[in-house]
């Protein structure tokens, strides 16, 4: 109660900056529009889940283990591509110490989403620690294109939900045709690649964007080339690094602007 | 087949490490918001690491079906063409350039 009347004063608070049209919609109306919208961003990342959820039920299956394996790794991991990696190294009884190691490089990513991921909208704490579990890559990616204007907790929190059901869902659908299909359908796997191709589109909203695509694309380039195993881990570090140095530049080159002031 | 047990500590290993990593870089930058470093960052990263995991994504598909180099690269243009002259509605744009590239793939 207390948490809906603190998003409802949030929300007044807010509706100045928020809203361009003239007519400023009723808070509780607003609170469920943000549900429905998040549910709405989901669709998109649902496309990708959910095949790639039926995938991981099939593997599962396929290597041997136990069906509850995969909605196990969908709630433990929930990250797509450790759990299809994981059932590789489960079947083959890898030690517990390389998979800890493996799942420290392949998950290292998240580290950098901490920057800008807007937890700071979702005030309970439950909720909070929700948001955090469930910071998943299409979640990360769904939310950094929207405007920031048009973020809020509720429709982060059911986007994040919808998609860890798609996991789940696309899970335990996988492992129940896993002896009725005679084999999946190939390339669905492209939809991830679609869907972080076009949230970078509308990531990329003015040419201010431009210096860190570039740096992005450097990094990304280099690190196909040097580490193709281990691609994204290397692309991050070294954007990071680049974006470090970049900071470096611009505090100054303000301060000289400062001097000569 | 591994036994129960092992299963079982494999999940708590990978529910700690995997949250951990998301959890406390937010402890952390919660005492460096108002620092110039940290604001940058976050105004700069987020494109960046799209444009990384698209990059990285297209990468993986293109390893898994290393034949279909040319069909992945095609669906990645008609992905992107739907996206900027439809409006940018991004199910439309995914499920278009994702059904391409199924189809390109199953018939050919």
């Amino acid at each position: 109660m207390a948490r809906v009347l603190r998003d409802h004063g949030r929300v007044q608070h807010d509706v100045p900056t928020q809203l361009a049209a003239p007519a400023p919609a009723r808070a509780p109306a607003t609170r469920r529009q943000q549900i429905t919208a998040g549910v709405r961003d989901s669709f998109s990342a649902g496309l990708g889940i959910f095949p790639l959820g039926i995938a991981l039920g099939l593997l599962v299956l396929q290597a041997g283990l136990p069906w509850w394996l995969a909605p196990a790794l969908s709630m433990s991991a929930f990250a797509g591509s450790l759990e299809l990696l994981l059932v590789g190294m489960l079947a083959t009884v890898t030690p517990l110490a390389a998979v800890a190691v493996t799942v420290l490089v392949v998950n290292f990513r998240h580290v950098f989403y901490a920057f800008s991921f807007p937890l700071h909208l979702v005030k309970n704490p439950l909720a909070k620690a929700y948001a955090v579990y469930a910071m998943i890559d299409e979640a990360y990616a769904v939310n950094a294109s929207l405007p920031a204007a048009e973020r809020s907790a509720p429709r982060l929190l059911a986007m994040q939900i919808a998609c860890q059901t798609y996991w789940v869902g696309g899970g335990l659908v996988g492992v129940a045709i896993g002896s009725a299909l005679p084999a999946p359908i190939k390339g669905l796997e492209f939809a991830l690649c679609a869907l972080f191709t076009t949230l970078t589109l509308d990531a990329f909203r003015s040419r201010r964007e431009i210096p860190s695509v570039l740096l992005a694309g450097a990094s990304v380039a280099f690190a196909l080339v040097l580490t193709p195993g281990v691609a994204m881990f290397t692309a991050l570090l070294l954007f990071v690094g680049l974006l470090l140095a970049r900071h470096a530049l611009a505090a100054r080159r303000s301060a000289q602007e400062a001097a000569d002031a | 087949m591994p036994s129960t047990a092992y299963l079982i500590a494999v999940l708590a290993i990978v529910f700690t490490i995997t949250l951990a990593l998301r959890a406390v870089p937010f402890a952390v930058l919660r005492t460096l918001r108002d620092s110039a470093i940290v604001q940058r960052l976050s105004v700069w990263m987020p494109v960046g690491i799209l444009a990384i995991l698209a990059v990285t994504a297209l990468h993986g598909t293109i390893a898994a079906e290393p034949r279909a180099t040319l069909y992945a690269l095609l669906a990645v243009a008609v992905t992107v063409g739907t996206h900027l002259a439809f409006g940018r509605r991004t199910i439309l744009s995914v499920g278009i350039g994702t059904a391409v590239y199924v189809l390109l793939v199953n018939a050919f």
